[in-house]
């Protein structure tokens, strides 16, 4: 969108995007021999770039007070919280209800469990339990949520922006699962799954039985709408390696082309 | 001599566990009863660290007195309640602070996926 915009406004300004861009900055320091655009190509460059700063704005703001979040959080944590026996970089705190979650940060990354969850889970579906939450540690999905969350922030008007944060949630979430499995069977991942998301169900509605989650137990298959457990309940195939690399090299075009195309009368000219 | 942070750590549970309000001089005592390199700390020390804990709010001070009481602002109890629900709030901008395990799957999901898992097993 920002693109579209760019290129649009900068069209009188030159051929290509590099002469264009040049064209641009010229005009800037007041160079007469640049052809005045029109005020409605100026318009849409004067939107790019405001949209441009508003983005990159939003996305140091949502830095900035994640972290500061997060060092508030881990604050807490170091009171409240004892290193765990068994695992490195893996806190407990002392309370009933099975929790897991982690605290990403750039040097002091934690995974954070219950004791709850040390009772009720088994030693098995503890394991799964880390890897997933390591995996989203040393994958640093942080930084894909937090980019997407100040992309939705900034423009939330914007269906794309609300669709693509869900999607990346989803998918890091499916990452972890993979990894998580490496450690443990289906079987084990889902029953930690279900103890850790039923507690928290129960500890929101203080322990009254919901009416639409009573309907659906008489139901034979349920309904499970997130890809993420349909995924575990029904495993599919891996796709095969030419599909992957077609769906890999469709990515890349897609990125690259547009910008090939802009610059290109200017790489046939040399 | 330990980190301003573990000492915070020790004075908060020497605080929580106290059943009344304790002087910077008691905790100076109990903090050197419990360790071996606290034998030198000063009573400055602990003022200093009580002063941070009472700006986080972790902490009173009862003026009433001379010399100055310090107690825990609530129980452990009450902070673990507090440190989850900063963790699993719903609020929209958790999932960018921290990773929860079941992130992604709504209550209603999770009971219809104990119900699955029910029936497999039963099956």
């Amino acid at each position: 969108m920002i693109g579209s915009m760019l290129v649009w406004g900068l069209d009188p300004l030159g051929d290509d995007l590099i002469s264009a861009l040049h064209g641009g900055w010229l005009l800037l320091t007041g160079d007469t021999s640049v052809p005045y655009p029109g005020i409605v190509h100026l318009f849409a460059l004067s939107t790019a770039l405001l949209f441009g700063f508003h983005l990159v704005l939003t996305l140091m703001r949502a830095a900035w007070r994640t972290s500061r979040q997060r060092a508030k959080h881990r604050q807490l944590l170091r009171l409240l919280s004892n290193p765990s026996q068994t695992s490195a970089n893996t806190l407990v705190i002392d309370h009933d209800m099975p929790v897991a979650y982690c605290v990403p940060g750039i040097s002091q990354s934690v995974t954070v469990l219950s004791r709850g969850l040390l009772t009720q889970l088994s030693a098995q579906e503890q394991q799964a339990v880390i890897a997933h939450e390591r995996s989203h540690l040393d994958q640093r999905h942080d930084l894909l949520i937090l980019a997407f969350t100040a992309w939705h922030e900034a423009l939330p008007w914007l269906p794309t922006s609300r669709l693509g944060l869900d999607a990346v949630r989803q998918l890091i979430e499916m990452l972890a699962d993979d990894k998580a499995l490496e450690k443990a069977n289906r079987q084990t991942l889902l029953k930690a799954i279900v103890t850790v998301a039923t507690a928290a169900t129960m500890d929101d509605r203080s322990s009254t039985p919901h009416a639409s989650s009573a309907g659906l137990v008489g139901m034979p298959d349920g309904e499970v709408s997130s890809r993420r457990l349909k995924r575990l309940l029904s495993p599919q195939d891996p796709l095969s390696r030419p599909q992957r690399a077609l769906v890999l090299l469709s990515t890349i075009m897609l990125m690259v082309c547009p910008t090939v195309l802009l610059i290109a009368p200017r790489l046939l000219d040399w | 001599m330990a980190s301003l942070g573990d000492l915070e750590r020790s004075v908060m549970d020497l605080l929580w566990d106290s059943a009344e309000p304790l002087t910077a001089n008691d905790l100076r005592d109990d903090l050197a009863a419990l360790g071996t390199d606290a034998k030198e700390l000063a009573v400055t020390t602990v003022l200093t660290v009580l002063a941070r804990l009472e700006k986080k709010g972790l902490v009173e001070r009862e003026r009433t007195t001379r010399p100055h009481r310090y107690a825990a602002s609530s129980s452990r109890e009450d902070h673990t309640v507090g440190l989850l629900n900063d963790a699993l709030g719903t609020a929209q901008d958790r999932e960018a602070v921290l990773a929860r395990f079941i992130g992604g799957i709504s209550p209603d999901e999770a009971a219809s996926l104990r119900a699955i898992l029910d029936s497999v097993k039963s099956a």
